[in-house]
């Protein structure tokens, strides 16, 4: 050992900048067209403006500032693109949510009578229905990703809790079908835990408390994972044994299906593992494994359950059932195409029309307010939360972050992929929450972790090595105008 | 409410939309193009500029560059302190390769050269083709391979 004491460069690239700044306009300019939204619509309902267009868009302003400061103290070198993109759809779903206040809904009719004044206009206080409930969620969420910025130093802490994690998150997983349904089910199924005016979907939760455990378990396992197996066809084969864990989730996920009875929860634990699992080892030959086991368990369950087979026969062909089975379905398909390319305007179609227009079906609802050229543009921003979630995943040293980041990235992707695909009749449809568009402080509580995760990891992976401290009077190492030399060529040059 | 406010409304949300769009690509195109201007401008070798005081000699190795494998192009500073190299997150050089060992091998200074030092890998490390078995001193641009990682010394 030499006899030096300094801390090695450990760095890639070092970049110095923090690119905070270009967060900061990214933000202003969402919160701008949140701020168009919202009076566009507001003006479009009430026929009338008042000073009140302002006061929600700058209510939202409040909680996504303060996550700005928040990242500027506790993770300088994130990625600059996360927070604004989620900050903006999050925003338009309030906005939406609270647009959906102001015209009756004849499938949720809490406040119907008092809608309109005397004066025959469109009325209603903002700090009534579910706009300002999901602001407050918003806050909540806010709230939590602060803490975690500022709690969370390191992600690789949470490696060290990895199995208490994945215990917490199999008890949130098999709860809602352990209790009674008087508490766990809404609409059929029974993913739900009620407590009195209460109601939280911990499934969210789990799938973050199990992509921490995936994460650790496979880090410690991958080798055992890529390195054996016979090769067919070009691809490597795992072997028999070594098939055991993704055997296991897989009758975990069918156990999901059957005592929870929703598709979406249940592939979405799946599909998290198998990706987990294709990140980990780089073998093509788990995708193809994951895919078949899951048809396998997508034919039996067709067979078995008469609630897919109605939701099979209700995609492939929804028309002839348009009034009963598949209304829901078609109501968003008819509000989509009314809305053709450039959308009937913000405020202007009628969303309220399809039941479940604030969760299920939101993206319908924005498909006719704004059109394809709205929608695809709203879908780039979940392209660019993702496309960075992987790219953080790429670009951080440790394993545990690789898998975390990448993880997180693809769990949103596929839940985007699979609600959207489902009411654009790409898909059957099944229950996902649209990730932090639809109405409920549960999905959006988690996928503010889930940026806040990300944030940090990227902060991690963007954060220039700390300068070699070389301890006095050490002798074997470069004198110290070396290191002095140096640092201005790299700064002038960036 | 004439007509032609809503029309505004509408279009001009749609339009500020896409500008967000574009906002945020170009924010990752600029963050593409700086990360790889850092990365070449680490991995070049330093301009010629006289060093300070002038009295180290001309060829001392400054980077360890990595050639081949995962993380090719990337470059670590030399700065007197022993570089450490495997799968261990804590190693200096984090080698995510099947064939690496947690602990594999290290650099260390001596004497104003760097030694090699194989740690009791399972596969082994090569300079230049020949197995490392005890500290070997390594000379500029000969690669050291470790799995199917390889790298070399430069100025």
């Amino acid at each position: 050992m030499s006899a030096t004491a300094s801390v090695p460069s450990a760095t890639a690239q070092p970049r110095g900048r923090t690119r905070r700044n270009t967060e900061l306009m990214l933000l202003l300019l969402g919160l701008v067209i949140i701020m168009g939204f919202y009076a566009a619509a507001d003006i479009a309902l009430t026929k009338q403006v008042t000073s009140s267009v302002f006061t929600l868009p700058l209510l939202l302003a409040i909680p996504f500032l303060a996550a700005h400061v928040a990242v500027r103290a506790w993770a300088p070198y994130a990625d600059p693109v996360l927070l604004p993109a989620a900050a903006l759809l999050t925003g338009m779903g309030v906005v939406f949510l609270r647009r959906l206040d102001l015209v009756p809904d004849p499938y949720n009719g809490i406040d119907e009578p008092e809608l309109t004044t005397a004066a025959g206009r469109i009325d209603f206080p903002l700090f009534a229905g579910q706009g300002i409930r999901q602001y407050f969620y918003v806050l909540g969420a806010l709230v939590l990703f602060g803490l975690v910025l500022a709690l969370l130093k390191d992600h690789r802490i949470l490696s060290r809790y990895a199995y208490t994690l994945g215990l917490a998150g199999l008890v949130l997983v098999a709860l809602p079908a352990i209790l009674p349904a008087s508490i766990s089910e809404v609409n059929g199924s029974k993913l739900w835990i009620r407590l009195g005016a209460f109601s939280i979907q911990p499934s969210e939760f789990a799938k973050l408390l199990l992509l921490c455990f995936f994460s650790y378990y496979l880090v410690r396992k991958r080798e055992v994972l890529s390195l054996e197996g016979r090769r067919i066809f070009g691809m490597v084969f795992p072997r028999g044994r070594d098939l055991i864990p993704v055997l296991v989730v897989w009758g975990a996920a069918i156990l999901i299906l059957v005592f929870e009875r929703d598709l979406g929860t249940s592939l979405m634990y799946f599909g998290l593992f198998v990706s987990m699992l294709y990140i980990a080892t780089q073998r093509t030959s788990w995708i193809l494994i994951g895919l078949s086991l899951f048809a396998g368990a997508a034919v039996l369950a067709h067979t078995l359950f008469s609630n897919l087979q109605l939701r099979v026969m209700i995609w492939s062909d929804p028309w002839p059932y348009a009034e009963n089975e598949s209304y829901q379905l078609v109501q968003g398909l008819l509000g989509m195409g009314t809305g053709g390319l450039f959308g009937a305007g913000p405020g202007q179609g009628q969303p309220e029309k399809v039941p479940y227009a604030s969760s299920d079906f939101i993206i319908a609802g924005f498909g006719e307010e704004i059109g394809l050229v709205g929608l695809t543009a709203m879908l780039l921003v979940y392209l660019v939360i993702i496309a960075r979630g992987l790219k953080v995943g790429l670009t951080v040293r440790d394993a545990f972050g690789k898998l975390l980041a990448a993880g997180a990235a693809f769990t949103m992707g596929l839940q985007v992929f699979v609600i959207v695909g489902g009411v654009t009749k790409l898909i059957p449809l099944t229950g996902l929450t649209t990730p932090f568009l639809s109405y409920g402080g549960s999905s959006l509580v988690a996928n503010w972790i889930v940026i806040a995760l990300l944030i940090r990891i990227s902060d991690t992976s963007r954060r220039p090595p700390p300068p070699g401290v070389t301890a006095p009077g050490t002798g074997g190492g470069p004198a110290k105008p070396d290191r002095l030399d140096h640092a201005p060529t790299e700064v002038i040059k960036l | 409410m004439p007509e032609i406010v809503f029309t505004v409304t509408r279009f001009g949300f749609l339009l500020l939309l896409w500008v967000f769009v574009f906002a945020v690509v170009r924010t990752i195109r600029n963050d593409a193009y700086a990360a790889s201007r850092a990365g070449k401008v680490v991995a070049a070798p330093p301009s010629v500029g006289s060093p300070p005081g002038g009295r180290r000699a001309p060829r001392v190795a400054r980077h360890l560059v990595v050639t081949g494998g995962e993380l090719k192009g990337r470059s670590i500073l030399l700065e007197g302190a022993p570089i450490t190299m495997g799968r261990a997150p804590d190693s200096t050089l984090v080698i995510t390769d099947d064939y690496a060992s947690s602990r594999h091998a290290r650099l260390v200074p001596r004497e104003g050269e760097w030694y090699l030092e194989d740690l009791n890998s399972t596969n082994g490390t090569y300079l230049d083709r020949a197995k490392v078995s005890g500290p070997t001193p390594v000379p500029l641009g000969v690669p050291i391979r470790i799995g199917r990682t390889s790298f070399e010394l430069r100025p």
